[in-house]
């Protein structure tokens, strides 16, 4: 039942030996769309009001299914729209409630006005976002670029790599968001289909653990009757600067709730989370840094190129807003060369949205690797190992002659 | 006294009911503010009717200007049907 899942990821499930205190957990076979449905479950949320689209679905009917049966004491709101959902959860959170949520693409970017309420209003909602490219032309398949889109709406987001780390991050993120030092909302990222559709074992706690682990919401204040309070009121230039800098401090002390929380989390789970993780970084030369599912399939070459003796490692942010800055900077030393990689294109900029907060961070560092950016994997494209040797030649390249000659390169695409 | 930000309540959440009445809408006034001429002022309350702001006050003598919350949009004075509010310069 237990084992090391070393194939493809870094975090370890335990292994139960002979007489070990590790409860037993249970092993699960769930997508990416049913392990956050399960988690959301667990969590006891009150309300969920969410649209359906593709595809993030799954997520919706499952929880759907688990009002329907009486598996859960929430209430499910269907709605007309994302605008209208983000909506519902906002009021919702204001009143108290435990709220989830989840979308995709055209329905990310549909809720793109109220995101800034959820956060602007401090509501801890916790949303899926199965990722999706935008149109056009339509397409299903997954990419970043709905999320980098509202990347600056003031939501803690996070990027997961299967199923087993969007079920934890489902759970561990109710908890960030509602610590009343943070009182942000939180995205959990799945890549579309990648992630959120392909099926994957698991371990899953048991309920009783989930409710150890994760209490009641506690809020400060709530819309109530008795007690009336004015919410989303007008703000002149004498107060809204005020309001915005408390929401900046808020992000501030996210880092520091995570730690707290992973460290919390994995003292049930005995599953190691962060803010960062690396795989083969201690003595790496080149490396590379990618968000979400592309990270399995870096590591594997990665543990390949290692068997030739290359030295070479991966990075994966799972946090990436509030950006991991101090941490990402403190694996940049020793590095001659990095690539970041992008599942999106921020249309003129000088690097696309991941490598722009990675060159902010090497502002800081007095010994820099030189960087560049890959875009790939835009529209649900393949990124396959070859693209990833391809990517670990050109930073072999540029260590040898210390010339960066496409600072912003298109893997991936037919020439 | 306006609050630093850690002083001002979280998102901008205001506690107390009924607390309107003490921002001071009165600093968005530019340029003319309303004067009521007291012996031309024939009581009949329509300043103190139309005015948007509750800026015209009701006291036991008939009317008053508020100058905390009057934003100056002279409303009074047109409606006034004795001419007894001249808009004056600050």
């Amino acid at each position: 039942m237990y084992r090391r899942r070393e194939e493809y990821s870094d975090v370890v499930v335990p292994y139960q030996g002979e007489g070990s205190t590790i409860k037993p957990q249970e092993l699960a076979g769930m997508s990416g769309n049913e392990a956050v449905a399960y988690a959301t479950k667990q969590a006891k949320v009150d309300v969920v009001a969410a649209y359906p689209i593709t595809p993030q679905t799954i997520m919706v009917e499952r929880f759907s299914e688990y009002v329907a049966n009486g598996e859960v004491d929430a209430e499910f709101v269907c709605v007309e729209s994302e605008h209208s959902a983000m909506s519902a959860c906002v009021g919702a959170s204001l009143a108290g409630a435990r709220v989830a949520t989840s979308t995709a693409s055209q329905g990310l970017a549909l809720m793109h006005e109220v995101l800034y309420l959820a956060s602007g209003l401090r509501c801890p909602i916790v949303m899926m976002v199965a990722n999706r490219a935008l149109s056009p032309p339509i397409n299903i398949h997954g990419d970043h670029s709905d999320m980098m889109g509202s990347r600056d709406s003031g939501w803690i987001q996070i990027y997961v790599e299967n199923p087993q780390e969007a079920y934890d991050w489902t759970l561990m993120a109710f908890k960030i968001a509602e610590d009343l030092e943070v009182q942000l909302p939180v995205t959990v990222n799945l890549d579309g289909f990648t992630v959120s559709h392909a099926m994957e074992d698991l371990n899953v706690l048991s309920d009783d653990q989930v409710s150890d682990f994760l209490p009641p919401r506690k809020p400060v204040y709530k819309v109530e009757p008795e007690k009336p309070l004015t919410v989303g009121a007008m703000a002149m230039p004498d107060y809204y600067y005020e309001v915005k800098r408390q929401q900046e401090e808020a992000m501030r002390n996210a880092p520091r709730v995570l730690r707290k929380v992973t460290r919390e989390y994995e003292s049930t789970s005995h599953r190691k989370y962060g803010a960062v993780e690396t795989f083969q970084m201690d003595d790496a030369e080149t490396a590379i840094l990618c968000l979400g599912s592309t990270a399995g399939t870096v590591r594997s070459v990665v543990r390949q190129l290692r068997e030739d003796g290359r030295r070479v490692g991966v990075i994966k942010p799972w946090l990436y807003r509030p950006f991991p800055s101090e941490e990402i900077g403190s694996l940049l030393g020793d590095l001659r060369v990095l690539a970041v990689l992008d599942r999106a294109i921020s249309f003129g900029a000088v690097f696309s949205p991941v490598c722009s907060d990675v060159a902010s961070t090497l502002q800081d560092l007095e010994k820099r690797p030189k960087i560049f950016n890959v875009v790939c994997g835009l529209g649900g494209r393949d990124i396959s190992p070859k693209d990833v040797r391809l990517i670990f030649e050109e930073a072999d390249q540029i260590a040898r002659t210390g010339i960066v000659r496409d600072r912003l390169k298109f893997v991936g695409v037919r020439e | 006294m306006k609050l630093a930000w850690r002083e001002a309540p979280v998102a901008g959440l205001i506690l107390e009911p009924g607390s309107t009445v003490e921002y001071k809408t009165g600093d968005w006034r530019v340029g003319k503010k309303p004067v009521i001429d007291q012996k031309k002022c024939i009581k009949c309350l329509i300043c103190w009717i139309v005015c948007p702001d509750v800026a015209i006050i009701r006291t036991e003598k008939g009317v008053s200007e508020d100058y905390y919350h009057c934003k100056g949009c002279a409303i009074c004075a047109e409606e006034c049907p004795v001419d007894a509010i001249t808009m004056v310069s600050e």
